[in-house]
């Protein structure tokens, strides 16, 4: 019999700390946003940190992960400084990107986030490369993809699901069904009554799971790291949940309802797995307050360190390609060098050097 | 021969464009196990130009990849194989075929160094044979270089020879960068010549100048190179001597050598087998206008292309739909009598 997450101290530590540090992280963007500190917009999963918290705690720290452009959770979840978080949305020098890719392109390699990503299912055919390269490797590592029920509809999540399930790799689909592409509903757009369903598409397991409850998540997504990390390749898990937010900061939320929305609340799965450890006395009271102040000063940290950044390198043209040995010349045209001009030629102006770049847009 | 130099023990052997690739991607594999193909019928078939033939054999299913008809798919595999230590070789079987796979080359691929702050590189190769004159119609036959070249991120090469075929993909696979290696399909068995043993990688921003003439310059890529050298010597018999410039590889752009050679003879003809609106010698005719090498044009820059429209099926009408040799001797001719 497992050790439920919610009856071991370090576990249950563990798991509330990453849930309200994700919770505290999006709540002070959210409310830097409404202050007008942050540019841009920003995705946010609130309500949805169970799914995050419960996959990467079934990984190891060398397994990698993809994410989506509502990653903040995930990329939390994976172990990711707080601190250089929240420099990357203040587009500082020291964040994540160092302020070029902002909340929908965090990444921390090192940690094996390969990065959320703005475009909806862009990451599923990464994890199965990532997968197929883990398993060249002869490595036991395993990869996971976070989507949500939107890229379901995507030809990229398709055929990447197919190539992972012939070709035995090992990866791990979690798809974070929030009930909403933006604003069309996942019932809407597909027959089926479940996301994992489509697993039987390409006769891999595939299951659906209670997404606001961190044993559960935990529980699929470790069963599927084992079946991938011992060679039987991937699983489709379908997290049910919820995101209180908007899908960003245009959203009026005029495709759902109050009382919807109110309905989830009450399904917090902070709150739920909070009662969870209290009834199981595995923490008291003042155990559990102290952890979510514990993540409410790491936020705030993250902010301090963030704002405190020197804002990004405009050496924008040097950033775009990696040095290279084999380059004669800069791949990223800087026009032509000054060349004297012929006899009695006269020096009529011409225009700026090709590859100028134009002024960069302020953040 | 245009490779840059050769060894004193370099040898040379015969081979077709095709041949050369395959020596390039046999001897990168054999030197690099982080290498690997994968592909639309690259195993047993070969490949659908064989340029891939016999590798199954020699490296296993492993290292030479069948892929489904999956495009995106396989470009997405390839950059998330880069990113976690490969140096994966995906081939699309017809570069066309890219449309599908455009998320994963262009807002995935082409990105995420920049994205990332630098933090991960994407060193992947996407081996795209291209082009037209094998009845092959609309959606078998484009030249697309000028969407890659306009994407910042990704190097494009155009080789037009087997030496520097060869050369330039050993290059490619040694680019932390992602390449789209570009190959004109008339090329893989019609071209045949020299080219160097062993793996010798060509800088990628060389730009070869393999016939030199006073009257003009003629730069032409990829098939249109071989064009432009038979015209030049039907030329010669004219008594007009012109130099070709080749640029082998777009992105990087060997501007410099370009701007020499056009300053040296004061007339430029530009050669493309791709349409002419947004075609990338258009970007070399801005590069020379925008540069003091305007003021050495004793002519306006001229312009062969291929039509603005779709490559169409019949024999003739594909054939005109693109520039020929005689096409360049009568655009050179007339060049060289301006003004």
């Amino acid at each position: 019999m497992v050790t439920k997450l919610a009856e071991s101290k370090d576990d249950a530590g563990r798991v509330l700390a990453t849930m309200w540090t994700i919770r505290r992280f999006e709540e002070a963007v959210d409310e830097m946003f409404a202050r007008g500190l942050l540019y841009g917009t920003m995705h946010l999963s609130i309500g949805q940190e169970a799914s995050a918290t419960g996959a990467c705690l079934a990984l190891r720290d060398d397994d990698v992960i993809t994410s989506t452009h509502r990653g903040h959770g995930h990329c939390i979840a994976k172990g990711a400084d707080l601190g250089r978080m929240m420099a990357e949305l203040l587009a500082r020098d020291t964040g994540y990107c160092r302020g070029r890719g902002g909340s929908m392109h965090i990444a921390d390699v090192s940690k094996g986030n390969l990065g959320a990503n703005g475009i909806v299912a862009g990451g599923i055919p990464i994890a199965v490369g990532a997968a197929l390269a883990l398993k060249l490797q002869g490595s036991d590592k395993v990869a996971l993809s976070f989507f949500g029920d939107g890229a379901t509809s995507e030809g990229a999540f398709h055929e990447s699901v197919n190539l992972a399930a012939i070709w035995d790799l090992p990866v791990v689909f979690v798809c974070e069904n929030n009930h909403y592409g933006m604003s069309m509903s996942v019932e809407e757009v597909s027959r089926l009554e479940r996301v994992a369903d489509r697993a039987a598409g390409y006769a891999i397991p595939g299951g659906t799971v209670d997404g606001n409850d961190v044993q559960e998540v935990y529980e699929a997504v470790a069963q599927a790291v084992a079946h991938a990390r011992a060679g039987q390749g991937p699983t489709l898990i379908e997290a049910v949940t919820y995101r209180w937010k908007g899908h960003s900061k245009s959203d009026q939320n005029l495709y759902r309802t109050r009382e919807e929305i109110e309905s989830w609340r009450q399904r917090d799965p902070i709150d739920r797995f909070e009662q969870a450890v209290l009834e199981a006395g595995t923490l008291d009271q003042g155990e559990v307050q102290k952890l979510r102040d514990q993540a409410r000063d790491a936020v705030r940290d993250a902010v301090r360190t963030g704002q405190a950044g020197p804002p990004s390198s405009s050496d924008l043209l040097g950033a775009v390609y990696a040095p290279s040995e084999v380059d004669a010349v800069s791949p990223t045209s800087e026009g032509a060098p000054a060349e004297p001009l012929p006899d009695g030629a006269a020096p009529t102006p011409v225009a700026a050097a090709a590859g100028t770049r134009g002024e960069a847009e302020a953040p | 021969m245009t490779t840059t130099e050769t060894q004193a023990e370099t040898q040379l052997e015969t081979m077709t464009f095709a041949e050369a690739i395959r020596a390039a991607l046999t001897e990168a594999m054999e030197a690099d196990e982080r290498v690997f193909v994968l592909g639309e019928d690259i195993g047993v078939y070969g490949g659908a130009f064989g340029v891939t033939t016999g590798m199954l054999d020699r490296f296993g299913p492993e290292r030479i990849r069948d892929t489904p008809i999956a495009e995106e798919a396989i470009m997405g595999a390839a950059v998330g194989a880069a990113l976690c230590g490969m140096r994966p070789v995906a081939e699309m079987q017809f570069s066309d075929f890219t449309a599908h796979a455009m998320d994963q080359l262009v807002n995935q691929a082409a990105k995420v160094y920049f994205m990332l702050g630098g933090a991960v590189s994407v060193p992947l190769v996407l081996r795209l044979p291209f082009g037209s004159g094998t009845g092959a119609a609309a959606q078998h036959s484009q030249s697309q270089e000028a969407w890659y070249a306009h994407t910042p991120g990704l190097k494009v090469v155009m080789p037009s020879n087997p030496a520097d075929a060869k050369g330039l993909l050993h290059a490619a696979i040694r680019d932390p960068n992602p390449v789209v290696f570009m190959e004109h399909k008339v090329l893989y068995r019609t071209a045949s010549g020299p080219v160097p043993t062993g793996s010798e990688a060509i800088p990628l921003g060389v730009a070869a100048v393999p016939r030199e003439g006073d009257d003009l310059t003629i730069v032409a890529t990829g098939i249109m190179v071989s064009r432009a050298l038979a015209a030049a010597e039907e030329l010669a018999s004219q008594g007009i001597e012109a130099t070709v410039v080749d640029p082998r590889t777009l992105k990087p752009l060997d501007e410099a050598t370009i701007l020499e050679r056009v300053r040296a003879t004061g007339r430029v003809l530009l050669v493309q087998e791709a349409p002419r609106s947004g075609g990338f010698t258009a970007e070399i005719a801005a590069r020379i206008t925008e540069s003091d090498t305007l003021y050495y044009l004793l002519a306006p820059i001229r312009r062969l292309s291929g039509l603005d429209a779709p490559i169409p099926y019949n024999p003739d009408l594909e054939k005109a739909s693109v520039p020929q040799v005689p096409d360049i001797v009568q655009a050179a001719r007339t060049l060289v009598k301006e003004p």
